[in-house]
């Protein structure tokens, strides 16, 4: 699948942005005054430049609010409603830390609840898709969640929680590497059931039906950078989860941002490789795995 | 609306003979000209006359070796185009209600207005049936010329999609493929007609029908087994020579 930037950035900005809104929402990192101020406006941020940058990807964004109209069938409406609820279930929570309004903490635990649902909903964007098998498994949400909690933990600066779940993260990343490489042939679709020749046959590509690209070709026949592959797994295993674990620990808020750069470049590039090592079956049609 | 129906009245829908198709393109051709004028924006090109032409289209045809196992390759000619399908993956994942299958005739349709193109109908669909158009920024797809087929203004005999219309060799067929007395579902009867991709548990309308059985050599005449010619005289001589070496 095409790596679209603009898809990569909504996935990993509000990933990481609805993960730090849990463990503030939660209590997990107390702040008020001005502190919570910058700590709830940076969750907010996050969350709020992920979503936007995800409608970049859209051929008519002016339509965008008819997204909100299929959550009974669809799961990007679903998302687009979780992520609106959300933030605005948590902006009491916000103003109570900011101005010491002493509003219970239930509602910042409702809104953590409703922050991994919106993550949650925006996994299930890829892994309801049968089409690319890669993505088409339980280990899509748990990556998704895992990275969320994982970036949420250490931008608050857990610094027992946040080292245990980047060894989470770790193991979900090596989980989602091995279980997907072998999911396109488990799913069962080769050239020989795509075309039906399976019939009479053993079934190749003879000649192409046509000579130039075409959207398919580009959107979901993507080949650039499969080549790296394995060194982008090791990078995003080694700057997403095993470094930032250790960074984590170092004194300071220096330690803090130190690990959530480094994190948020493992992140990248971990999404980075969740599109474009995932093949689509109509890759079949034109002699690619995808 | 992205609800898909539970049933539909009538399965409109494309049989393709892949034993009559000679690849001759003139259903994309007929496809895209119809298109460019009918049923929501035009199929546009980009560049189309310099170094990196390219296009949205809603039919394409590939070209497919098969080796069977004790006979000769043959050329497979394959029509790809939406399948209409009964568990349409590409309904259900539209966020804005743009797609849809029609619960009177199963057609499953764009409403371009509503479309945002977000692209991701076309990542649902395993069969390649939908194109972003580049210049327009809407999912296009094949709308089994619903401009035509219900068209009063059109002669009955061009009531039909385009490219089932134009085919020269008769290889595409157009019906109710929930009528099991229709043309087109005996053909599918008769033929042993299958669908695409079953694994993806779609439930496409479309059927394909497979390549007839080809004629074997020692069955293709009569004197065949005359052909069988043996080396005599010098060369027979030459021939039990050689082969003892």
């Amino acid at each position: 699948m095409h790596p679209a930037p603009s898809v990569i950035v909504f996935t990993v900005l509000s990933g990481i942005g609805f993960g730090f809104l849990a463990f503030v929402a939660a209590g997990l990192l107390p702040v008020s005054g001005w502190g919570a101020f910058f700590v709830w406006g940076l969750g907010y941020g996050l969350a709020v430049v992920g979503l936007g940058a995800s409608t970049f990807h859209l051929g008519n964004p002016q339509r965008a609010l008819l997204a909100f109209t299929q959550w009974r069938s669809s799961w990007l409406s679903r998302e687009a409603w979780a992520s609106v609820v959300t933030l605005l279930v948590l902006a009491p929570m916000a103003l109570s830390d900011w101005l010491g309004l002493g509003l219970p903490r239930g509602i910042g635990w409702l809104g953590a609840g409703l922050c991994l649902l919106t993550v949650a909903a925006t996994s299930m964007i890829y892994a309801q898709i049968r089409a690319v098998p890669r993505w088409n498994l339980w280990t899509t949400p748990l990556l998704f969640l895992a990275f969320a909690l994982t970036g949420g933990a250490l931008l608050a600066g857990r610094e027992v929680l946040a080292p245990l779940l980047c060894l989470g993260l770790a193991a979900a990343l090596i989980t989602t590497f091995l279980l997907g490489d072998q999911q396109f042939v488990r799913r069962g679709a080769n050239l020989g059931t795509a075309t039906g020749l399976d019939r009479i046959g053993a079934a190749s590509v003879f000649e192409l039906p046509h000579t130039g690209g075409n959207y398919l070709m580009h959107e979901m026949i993507h080949v650039v950078g499969r080549k790296h592959a394995m060194k982008l797994r090791v990078i995003a295993v080694i700057c997403g989860a095993v470094l930032p674990a250790a960074l984590v620990l170092l004194p300071g808020h220096l330690g803090i941002a130190f690990a959530v750069l480094v994190h948020l470049a493992g992140a990248f590039a971990a999404r980075w490789l969740f599109f474009a090592e995932a093949e689509h079956v109509v890759g079949l049609y034109y002699g690619a795995r995808g | 609306m992205t609800m898909l129906p539970a049933t539909t009245e009538k399965k409109l829908g494309l049989v393709i003979d892949l034993d009559t198709c000679v690849g001759c393109h003139a259903c994309v051709t007929a496809c895209k000209g119809w298109n460019d004028q009918g049923y929501g924006v035009p199929l546009s090109d980009q560049n189309p006359y310099g170094a990196d032409p390219s296009g949205t289209f809603l039919n394409r045809v590939h070209s497919y070796q098969v080796q069977p196992v004790d006979a000769a390759p043959q050329t497979i000619n394959f029509p790809r185009s939406c399948l209409h399908c009964d568990d349409a993956p590409c309904v259900t994942v539209c966020p804005t209600g743009a797609s849809y299958k029609r619960a009177e005739d199963g057609i499953v349709l764009v409403n371009e207005d509503a479309c945002i193109g977000c692209g991701l109908c076309a990542w649902a669909c395993p069969y390649g049936a939908r194109e972003m158009d580049a210049a327009a920024g809407v999912m296009k797809k094949c709308t089994l010329c619903v401009d035509r087929i219900y068209n009063e203004n059109l002669p009955e005999e061009d009531r039909e999609p385009a490219c089932v219309r134009t085919c020269p060799t008769g290889a595409r067929h157009f019906g109710d493929l929930n009528d099991a007395e229709s043309a087109v579902s005996r053909l599918v009867a008769a033929r042993g007609g299958y669908d695409l991709m079953p694994e993806m548990g779609t439930r496409p309308t479309n059927k394909y029908l497979p390549p007839r059985k080809k004629d074997r050599p020692d069955q293709a005449s009569l004197l065949a087994p005359l052909l069988d010619i043996k080396a005599t005289g010098f060369a027979g001589w030459l021939d039990r020579m050689l082969g003892k070496i």
